[in-house]
């Protein structure tokens, strides 16, 4: 009888301890509670529950605890003052896989909020603990493992060496082979964030072979998979030349670009992503993409989507503009300058207008032709407005000022340049006036349009400096013009003839 | 005597002009001298003056012959040098010539190639508007996909609740809610509750729902979604998946039966087949069905029995 009772009060003590903390774990599932249980000091409450006989116990307390841990860094750190980290790593090695996925979710709740936390997960031990769980049975186990590791590699490189030097990486390599998506998913995102750092870490992840994995699921028809896996590759590819010869070596591209069609648009924006990537490096991986069809593909894409999206496509074509010249002739001939020309206009943001305003001069910088492109495609005004305009960024200015300048050097199409001659500044107006004085000289037809469309009126009325290069240019367009019309479009000639006219005593 | 005298007085006179002549010779002797001297020293001067000038004759032709000999040898020099000079001139104008005429040619022919460059940017473009096609042919067909899955999945639903709603099939004497006998037609439901086996269901839900998913019966009923590639291989993959018996719960305490088994009795029906719809293929057609229910129920069994039942009902 005694016997009964003395176990019935465990029981009943046992029993209050697993309500009290399931309920907790319930109320930490909804954020606007974390601060009452938090005044209510559920964090010193729940520690001794996470060193709980029972592991039902332990692991919904760890739950609990994950939970609040994630929904502010301030309860994160509260986590790591109490000294909580420590055991949660021990148990991580010793306990069944439901508790290591509670801690798991735990220590990635902690690192998550800023480089200092990681550290500390880094410091009791935490990625070591997490590497042997990757080499776990259970899937569940494994991605809860590697989502941790990811959010640690993620904030700098220090922290995602040493994710590297406990030996991850082969791991997450074997997770990509694994047959659940999710795990995948959260391999391939953590492998991108470890190599995002530095080129030797993306050696390291190359060095296991993860990109014929990644490669190979490039085909995959999941989505999410196909981000993470898209993302990955980039982050490989954006290192140096020999990475991104090495991502094109695992011919993924003529499929990849299939993928720029693909429903999910953060699918396509990682595909454009690591096609800016590998094309930035050398002008032979840019031909090689180009030779693929990849910049017809994007341009297309470019069409379709809007905002921020739009931003690596942008940025690629000027890469590969930037190149050579018969690159940034394709660029030209896969109609890329009217959908650069559509982002100029429609996208709100001042660092996308920049981004097209810099692809727009890479491409109308290389010859006379590249600048008739621009030129016929009406951008040469719309840059001068985007510079003139005072609510343009001051980056924008800058990126719009040398664009325009750098394909004025080489643009001969005078149609193109005589709106410039009316409303450009005197910076502008150099190069402009500098043009005409180069190709007047050679063209009669242009020579008479020039006259008949009031050009030379507008070049008279210029007042330079005598001596400085506009000047200079102003003398040598009107070399090519007989010394009447000349006088005639000077401004003050008529009273000079007026003049004439009273002095003028009839024999 | 007179010439003694004569004599005598002529040797006086010899005498004292003697002394005379011997006195004035004194006199004159140092201007004679002198002039003498003089005479000597012009005629020497003479001497020396045309051995000199012989001397400096000789060495005139001395020198003119030598310089001479070596203005000409300078000379021949030079002109030497200017002859290799304009020779080397020339032939460097001639190698210009033709190294100019060379890399022309070697840079025309193949670093910037006119024509290679053309044609290389014209076969981009056709390159381009050929990947365009393909992505939107690509495009085309994965929409399809998706349109296909979604309308799959909305036939399963349907499947589902007419296989839900099958009580409410009409019979021969009783028309159901569907068929209305104000209508021309009966209701689409109608048509698909008859199409629907009716199963009794022996678990709930989920299960069922998966049954009906691997259901044969299910296949002709959009026979547009066969060609696809994507659901064949969700079909084979589905299919090959084998479905593991399921685990023996705790039996409940007290005197309740199972739940499936009072579901049973409470929808068991009589079996209408044989007192209602007895056709004369009736028999042949419920020995195909008890062979379908057996058997594995592949889909080319499948067609084989449904077209043999049409024709013998033809």
């Amino acid at each position: 009888m005694s016997q009964r009772h003395i176990i019935q009060v465990f029981e009943q003590y046992q029993k209050a301890r697993m309500q009290f903390v399931q309920s907790v774990a319930d109320l930490t599932a909804r954020p606007q509670n974390v601060e009452i249980l938090q005044n209510a000091g559920v964090m010193s409450m729940l520690r001794p529950l996470m060193l709980d006989v029972v592991p039902s116990i332990q692991q919904t307390a760890a739950l609990a605890l994950g939970r609040l841990a994630d929904h502010s860094d301030d309860l994160a750190e509260a986590v790591v003052k109490e000294d909580i980290l420590p055991q949660l790593v021990n148990s991580l090695a010793s306990q069944n896989r439901f508790y290591k996925k509670a801690a798991a979710f735990v220590l990635r709740a902690v690192a998550k909020h800023s480089p200092e936390l990681s550290q500390a997960v880094v410091a009791c031990g935490g990625v070591e603990a997490l590497v042997l769980c990757l080499e776990e049975f259970d899937p569940g186990v494994k991605e809860a493992a590697a989502w941790a590791l990811g959010f640690i590699a993620r904030h700098n490189a220090s922290l995602s060496q040493s994710v590297v030097d406990a030996g991850a990486v082969p791991l997450l390599v074997l997770c990509l082979r694994e047959p659940e998506m999710a795990l995948k998913r959260i391999a391939a995102s953590t492998l991108s964030d470890i190599s995002k750092h530095t080129p030797e870490l993306a050696h390291t992840v190359v060095d296991t072979g993860a990109i014929a994995q990644l490669a190979e699921m490039t085909l995959n028809p999941d989505a999410k998979l196909k981000r993470q896996v898209f993302s990955a590759l980039s982050q490989i590819s954006k290192h140096s030349v020999s990475l991104a010869e090495m991502v094109i070596e695992a011919e993924i591209f003529p499929a990849a670009v299939a993928c720029l069609r693909d429903p999910d648009e953060y699918v396509r924006k990682n595909v454009t992503t690591l096609m800016r990537e590998v094309v930035k490096h050398t002008p032979e991986l840019s031909q090689v993409i180009v030779n693929c069809g990849g910049m017809a593909a994007v341009i297309d894409y470019l069409g379709d989507c809007h905002g921020s999206l739009r931003l690596p496509g942008i940025i690629m074509l000027g890469y590969v503009a930037a190149h050579s010249e018969s690159l940034a002739m394709a660029v030209i001939l896969s109609k890329g300058v009217p959908q650069l020309a559509l982002c100029l206009s429609e996208e709100p943001e001042h660092h996308i207008k920049a981004a097209s305003a810099w692809s727009i001069g890479q491409i109308g910088r290389h010859t006379p032709e590249h600048a008739r492109a621009v030129a016929t495609a009406n951008l040469l005004p719309k840059l001068l407005q985007l510079y003139m305009d005072a609510s343009s960024s001051e980056d924008l200015q800058l990126k719009s000022k040398t664009a325009l300048k750098s394909v004025l050097q080489k643009c001969t199409h005078l149609p193109a340049l005589e709106p410039l001659l009316y409303d450009a500044p005197s910076n502008i107006l150099k190069h402009v006036v500098c043009q005409f004085s180069k190709v007047l000289p050679h063209d009669s037809k242009a020579r008479r349009l020039f006259v008949t469309s009031g050009g030379l009126k507008k070049v008279q009325e210029i007042e330079a400096e005598p001596g400085s290069p506009l000047q200079e240019y102003i003398n040598a367009i009107n070399s090519c013009f007989p010394e009447e019309i000349v006088r005639y479009y000077s401004p003050g000639y008529s009273e000079v003839l007026l003049e004439r006219l009273e002095n003028y005593q009839p024999a | 005597m007179a010439e003694l005298l004569k004599i005598k007085s002529e040797a006086e006179e010899l005498r004292k002009e003697y002394f005379f002549r011997n006195n004035q010779a004194e006199e004159n002797r140092q201007k004679e001298n002198q002039a003498a001297t003089r005479i000597q020293c012009w005629f020497r001067a003479c001497k020396v003056q045309a051995y000199l000038r012989h001397l400096h004759e000789k060495a005139i032709i001395i020198q003119k012959i030598w310089r001479g000999f070596t203005a000409r040898a300078r000379f021949r020099q030079m002109v030497k040098a200017a002859y290799f000079i304009m020779k080397m001139n020339f032939y460097n104008e001639m190698a210009v010539r033709i190294q100019r005429r060379w890399r022309g040619f070697f840079v025309r022919k193949s670093i910037h190639n006119f024509y290679a460059r053309k044609s290389y940017l014209e076969g981009l473009s056709i390159k381009n508007e050929l990947v365009r096609r393909e992505l939107d042919e690509l495009e085309e067909l994965q929409k399809r996909e998706r349109d296909c899955l979604d309308m799959i999945k909305e036939q399963t639903v349907k499947l589902y609740q007419a296989h839900r709603l099958h009580h409410l099939l009409s019979t021969k004497q009783c028309p159901g809610v569907f068929n209305s006998p104000f209508r021309p037609t009966p209701h689409e439901t109608e048509l698909l509750l008859r199409q629907v086996k009716y199963q009794a269901p022996t678990r709930l839900a989920p299960r069922g729902r998966a049954c009906l998913l691997g259901m044969p019966d299910s296949a002709p009923s959009f026979p547009g979604s066969l060609g696809s590639p994507w659901i064949k291989t969700t079909r084979t993959c589905r299919s090959s998946k084998p479905i593991l018996p399921p685990i023996v719960s705790k039996k409940q305490q007290g005197l309740f039966r199972e739940p499936g088994e009072v579901w049973e009795q409470r929808v068991r029906c009589p079996d209408l087949t044989l007192h209602l719809q007895n056709s004369y293929t009736h028999l042949e057609e419920t020995q195909n069905q008890l062979q379908q229910h057996k058997g594995t129920g592949s889909v080319f069994h499948h067609v084989s029995h449904s077209s043999n039942s049409f024709t013998q009902l033809a």
